[in-house]
């Protein structure tokens, strides 16, 4: 042990804790909305012509709740945390960690008060209303901003490569957020973007791939790129091809927006440009994936019983297929089906549930238990969320896959005349059985949260037990 | 030392080569379409009947929008053969110059949107709306009954088209002074159907030609 580390208790774990306390309240939520309207698109009665419950409205307030409630509360958490461990100094402010907390769960609340009431601004994943955006830039930059500090503050020489990725994911998402966000407000809820068509397509979906690209996806390596070689107690395994995988994933994955763009009104050239560094980005992801499990060698015998690696390492196990499908999705000629389809719905709950959800479970349950200093309440019910995760978000995927492969192969059937075969009615009704499977798997990841969440609450409970006390002495 | 060394324990210099780094991919598909000619194509007198939505129209796409109409319909046709015979002629950039946001869509849960104007009747799109399975059985869209009470608030309308006046959309003063009252005592539905009967009318395709270079 370094002579300059500060004791425990000069780290500041208490932001950490609530961070991540909260982002399983909302993996819960969010799994809660998502499954709701995956039964409106099976029962549409669902809907009940009531306007607030209706799923083009719930969609959204769906995505956001996963991607910034529960993704964005995991990544403040992993990132406070891993920070001060890898620099071994604490936040440089503990008070802008704190106005980080409200400040996004304030953007969360007035997602939750302004979707069902359809105040949008209609972009994909970027839907919340402007003054909504302007707190997300704000709250960013504090977190940017305290993050950097406190690396400025290290007492390590090297920064570490799970900063690196943080890094990259803090400084891209700010670019990103505040382009694509450019409106010019009407009054206090509503407002129109500044770009148009073509224009405003291109830019959402540069904004809309790298969300993924950079939020769930370097974000989340950088949680792998600690959490990993904490849980396996060995090095990374290749120093160099973090190095390449850094590097080529922040050049290459702002490419990939184009390719959602593919036979559109979009210049043939972008649509192309992007499929390219699409097929490309296999290598980097593949690079990092095998970095990642390859961490493990020598000591694979720790999967056995060690219920946080096994999320972390199956998470990278969908991440290597993940990045496997998206490539091939985007090769014209396979896109010319996939698109507009289900296949899309099921590569994003690929990468969602599997690798973003596996590794943000596996990273919490191990800050839980370092931070409460105690093992969790039940080990064997972290194995039951571990396999009805897993099985859920199987289920959901092969559903997804064949529901999006039969679309795309019923609206295209011609007969020998040349006539369509189905009409489009007929392709919505081929649906049903796989809209009914789909929302089985949901369930069967949303029981799977509410195990954790019971989990976690039993285990902070114990923890401010006298006995626990004790016990951590 | 290397140069990834340095980085790796200089803050300042790797934040910087990382928004370098971001930059690119970026800019090189991004800026051209703002100066390339033919992005956006160029139609002759005889074909490009393109304006700026009317009032009623703008305010029904704002409803579209507001109910999140895009999370499962596209307004983008693509160059296929089914897609022609399903949904008509491709779409061309030309036909959403107008659109903040763009509304193209990523799914089709329910079928493509962009031409869907005059191939169904006002009747039928009302009824459809109020209660989709009446009409389709095998529809899994939500009603919305519950546009045929709420009324258009015509007291934004002239802001509205101010605003998208101020990003590029050419209305005129006469546009801005009637704004308020042709939307005046329309229920959300008339709006909303106002917009739908013009998706996909406002250019003359002329047979055989290729419209995208």
């Amino acid at each position: 042990m370094s002579g300059t580390r500060p004791d425990e208790q000069e780290y500041h774990f208490d932001v950490v804790k609530w961070f991540a306390v909260a982002a399983v309240i909302y993996l819960v939520v969010g799994a809660l909305v998502g499954d709701f309207i995956a039964w409106e698109l099976a029962f549409p009665a669902l809907n009940f012509d009531n306007q607030y419950l209706s799923f083009g409205r719930i969609r959204p307030l769906h995505t956001n709740a996963v991607i910034f409630a529960f993704g964005g509360c995991t990544l403040f958490a992993t990132g406070y945390y891993i920070v001060q461990r890898t620099c071994q100094v604490p936040l440089w402010s503990t008070k802008m960690a704190w106005f980080t907390f409200w400040g996004w769960n304030a953007v969360i609340v007035g997602a939750v008060i302004t979707f069902p009431l359809g105040l949008t601004q209609g972009k994909e994943y970027a839907e919340l209303i402007w003054p909504l955006d302007i707190l997300i830039a704000v709250v960013w930059l504090a977190f940017m901003g305290n993050f950097v500090m406190t690396i400025v503050n290290r007492n390590v020489s090297h920064i570490y490569v799970a900063n690196w990725f943080f890094l990259g994911m803090m400084v891209m998402i700010t670019y990103l957020h505040v382009v694509n966000s450019l409106a010019i407000p009407v009054d206090l809820t509503h407002s129109y973007s500044i770009y148009s068509g073509v224009h405003d397509a291109m830019i959402q979906w540069w904004w809309g791939h790298n969300a993924v690209g950079f939020f769930l996806t370097a974000g989340f390596l950088g949680i792998m790129y600690y959490f990993v070689p904490k849980q396996a107690d060995r090095p990374v395994f290749s120093y160099r091809l973090s190095v390449l995988h850094f590097w080529a994933l922040m050049f290459g994955y702002v490419w990939l927006g184009a390719h959602h763009l593919q036979y559109t009104a979009l210049p043939d050239w972008a649509g192309s440009l992007g499929a390219a560094v699409s097929l490309a980005m296999i290598i980097p992801s593949w690079g990092g994936a095998i970095n990642g499990v390859m961490t493990l060698s020598g000591a694979w015998n720790k999967l056995r019983d060690d219920y946080v690696l096994r999320f972390l390492i199956v998470s990278l196990a969908f991440y290597a297929m993940s990045t496997f499908e998206g490539p091939v999705m985007s090769i014209k000629t396979v896109n010319a089906l996939s698109h507009y389809t289900d296949w899309t719905i099921g590569h994003v709950h690929s990468g969602a549930l599997g690798w973003v959800a596996m590794v943000s479970i596996g990273a919490i349950y191990h800050i839980v238990t370092k931070l409460w200093h105690r093992e969790m309440y039940s080990v064997s019910l972290v194995n039951t969320h571990f396999w009805i995760h897993t099985i859920g978000t199987i289920i959901y995927i092969c559903a997804m896959w064949v529901s999006g492969i039969m679309q795309g192969l019923m609206w295209r059937a011609t007969d020998e005349y040349g006539n369509l075969v189905y009409t489009f009615a007929e392709s919505v009704s081929a649906m049903h059985p796989y809209y009914v499977l789909r929302s089985v798997g949901g369930v069967l990841v949303l029981i799977g949260a509410l195990m954790m969440l019971y989990n976690v609450v039993q285990t902070i409970r114990g923890a401010k037990s006298p006995v626990a006390q004790a016990a951590r002495v | 030392m290397s140069f990834q060394e340095k980085l790796e324990k200089n803050i300042w210099g790797l934040m910087i080569m990382i928004a370098i780094v971001v930059s690119i991919g970026g800019i090189v598909e991004i800026v051209p379409l703002y100066y390339l000619d033919n992005t956006i194509e160029k139609l002759s007198q005889e074909e490009d009947s393109i304006r700026p939505y009317t009032a009623l129209e703008q305010e029904g796409r704002d409803i579209y929008v507001r109910e999140g109409c895009y999370t499962c319909h596209s307004q983008m046709i693509r160059p296929f053969r089914d897609e022609k015979e399903r949904y008509g002629h491709y779409s061309l950039a030309a036909e959403s110059k107008f659109d903040h946001p763009f509304q193209w869509g990523s799914k089709r849960t329910g079928p493509d949107l962009a031409r869907v104007g005059g191939k169904y009747s006002t009747e039928w799109q009302v009824k459809h709306l109020v209660n989709p399975r009446s009409l389709v059985p095998e529809s899994v869209m939500p009603g919305y009954p519950f546009l045929l009470e709420q009324k258009v608030d015509d007291t934004l309308t002239e802001r509205k088209l101010r605003a998208l006046a101020k990003v590029g959309v050419p209305y005129t003063e006469e546009d801005f002074s009637t704004a308020s009252s042709s939307v005046q005592g329309k229920s959300e539905m008339e709006a909303l159907v106002a917009y739908l009967q013009v998706l996909g009318t406002m250019v003359n395709f002329q047979e055989g030609k290729d419209y995208r270079e």
